[in-house]
């Protein structure tokens, strides 16, 4: 479907495009506090409103951005950086011990949802931004050592591989030199998807005061902070929410119209 | 089938034993002395001796982990400090909240997401389809705790239809327990039920492409009946791996969705004893959890190697 291809693109850029922005700009400084104008609906002045310290939700949300993209981004770079060479031992070592070990371990990293990774970091090092990065990284790295590892198994049996084994290359120099590259597309579609669950994954965390500590803004600490508020304020629970299932419904539809387009032979999964 | 279980089982015992030691290393080991780390700064010496006393840390770490074993397998959790009561207790007070809780969901996902994956499937390419497949997409991308909120404003708050957190209990009632958990088993369930709604959908799709089904397209059934009375036994296979996968997305997601709610469930404690650094509790609680799933995917295992013997090779 092209038509969500170009969806997914736009919320992403838009999604983007606030962090960065947010970087030179904001349309209120969000440390100021500005108690005369806490809780107020949208309006010409605030398109999103206030929150319960006068804090114009727009610029909000556009600084909560960047804690939500830099921790889904660093996530994934840590379960590719860890997970992807993984995969390629497993794959290039099938059946061996070390192919065996990688695996169990893999299963056993699945029994802690990333939830209990937190839960156990913080009680021991406290609560910030870093555990959730660390969390969410940890429930990465199996992802993409499965994923790379079975599909290095079947680039093994290739004709090409043969050839380069045939010129005497080792194990690590084929992993390097001939798997990894037939795996980029894999990994850019798979890495949009972890991307976008680990935006879901830091709201919760932050949500549940595992997170991004104050007085860094998440999108997750917004909604935690608006809670009680929302039979009054609805406003201040509306939108932090509705940014959190836009970038994640854009970089969904981004990864799953990458996957159309980059490798035609997964259409049939992606019905 | 029993060489098959024996193997299973010994590695779901490797399983337990290795993710045990992850979490006691992780939480006893990795902090020094936990009596220091949960008294703080100020602690008196001798009040220290004494904790170091009741949790048996004078006793090496191996030790120790040994006696946490033996202890959780007869039951005894330990004491929590905060609460000088038997984590046990503590826990299967809540338990009794958080795992209906899931389970509730669960029932729901797959209420939900069984006819629903049927549908679009059988409506292939037709509106029905984009439709549900358009409405699973927006369901995996919303979080669902800010779901729960959402409901809890239209639904308790606007409408007075349930109430917007607490839990009732179940001395009064079955019914009175479901309903304060219904407004947290539907959030809990949106997301999983997408999720299952897609795999159910796209396993149909699958089998619909083998001989089976064309032969019995021949015998004169339609597509709608050879989908209902044959692919679907073959597309579970796909479908019960995914709904062993999601226990333990929904038992994580109950200790966040309690938090909207409300509930005293495990949820609750578990954040109450990570402010309060009561580790004993924290440890309990997170080993039960990947205890569950740990166990769950082992049923699950076994579950498919039953429906499919070809399976049982590998």
């Amino acid at each position: 479907m092209r038509a969500g291809l170009l969806l997914g693109l736009l919320l992403t850029v838009v999604f983007a495009g606030a962090a960065l922005i947010s970087l030179l700009w904001v349309p209120y400084d969000i440390e100021a506090l500005d108690i005369a104008n806490k809780i107020k609906a949208p309006s010409g002045a605030h398109p999103l409103g206030t929150d319960h310290f006068g804090r114009d939700i727009l610029s909000m949300i556009m600084v909560g951005a960047r804690t939500s993209i830099a921790v889904a981004l660093v996530a994934v770079g840590i379960g590719m950086g860890l997970g992807v060479p993984l995969g390629l031992a497993a794959a290039a070592h099938r059946g061996s011990l070390l192919d065996e070990i990688i695996m169990r371990g893999n299963d056993l990293v699945f029994a802690f949802p990333s939830l209990l990774i937190a839960i156990m970091i913080t009680a021991v090092f406290g609560p910030s931004a870093l555990n959730a990065i660390i969390a969410i990284g940890i429930f990465n790295i199996p992802v993409f050592a499965r994923l790379v590892r079975g599909a290095a198994l079947s680039l093994w049996t290739r004709d090409f591989v043969l050839a380069a084994r045939v010129a005497g290359k080792g194990a690590v120099r084929i992993s390097w030199e001939h798997i990894l590259p037939n795996l980029t597309n894999l990994l850019i579609v798979q890495g949009t998807i972890q991307f976008s669950l680990g935006i879901l994954a830091e709201a919760g965390l932050s949500y549940v005061g595992l997170g991004a500590q104050p007085p860094i803004p998440s999108w997750g600490r917004m909604l935690a902070d608006s809670q009680t508020m929302i039979s009054f304020a609805p406003h201040m629970a509306l939108f932090p929410g509705l940014a959190i299932l836009l970038t994640v419904l854009g970089l969904n539809l981004l990864g799953d119209g990458l996957r159309d387009r980059l490798d035609p032979r997964l259409r049939r999964q992606a019905r | 089938m029993l060489r098959y279980l024996v193997r299973k089982l010994v590695s779901l015992a490797l399983s337990l034993l290795v993710a045990s030691a992850v979490i006691f290393v992780s939480l006893e080991v990795v902090p020094g002395d936990p009596a220091a780390y949960m008294l703080g700064l100020n602690a008196q010496e001798d009040t220290l001796a004494a904790l170091r006393e009741e949790l048996g840390l004078n006793k090496g770490p191996v030790a120790r982990y040994f006696s946490w074993l033996t202890g959780m397998a007869s039951g005894d959790f330990g004491t929590s400090y905060t609460y000088r009561t038997p984590v046990a207790d503590m826990i299967s007070d809540r338990l009794w909240i958080s795992m209906p809780l899931a389970l509730y969901a669960l029932t729901l996902s797959v209420l939900i997401a069984f006819p629903a994956g049927i549908w679009a499937a059988s409506q292939r390419g037709k509106p029905a389809d984009l439709a549900v497949m358009g409405v699973t997409q927006l369901g995996v991308a919303i979080p669902n705790f800010w779901f729960a909120m959402l409901m809890v404003l239209i639904f308790a708050i606007n409408l007075r239809w349930f109430s917007a957190g607490g839990f009732a209990g179940w001395d009064n009632g079955l019914l009175a327990g479901l309903k304060s958990l219904t407004l947290p088993a539907i959030a809990l369930a949106l997301p999983q039920a997408s999720i299952l709604t897609r795999v159910m959908r796209s396993a149909l799709l699958d089998t619909l492409g083998e001989d089976y089904i064309r032969t019995a397209r021949a015998k004169g059934l339609s597509r709608g009946q050879a989908l209902r009375r044959h692919a679907l036994r073959n597309a579970m296979i796909p479908v019960l791996t995914i709904i062993g996968l999601q226990f333990s997305f929904l038992m994580a997601g109950a200790i966040i969705i309690e938090n909207v709610f409300f509930l005293p469930g495990l949820g609750q404690l578990v954040f109450k004893a990570i402010s309060a650094r009561d580790l004993i509790v924290v440890e309990s609680v997170v080993m039960l959890l990947v205890f569950a799933v740990i166990v769950v995917n082992f049923a699950v295992d076994i579950a498919y190697a039953w429906v499919d013997p070809r399976l049982r090779g590998r």
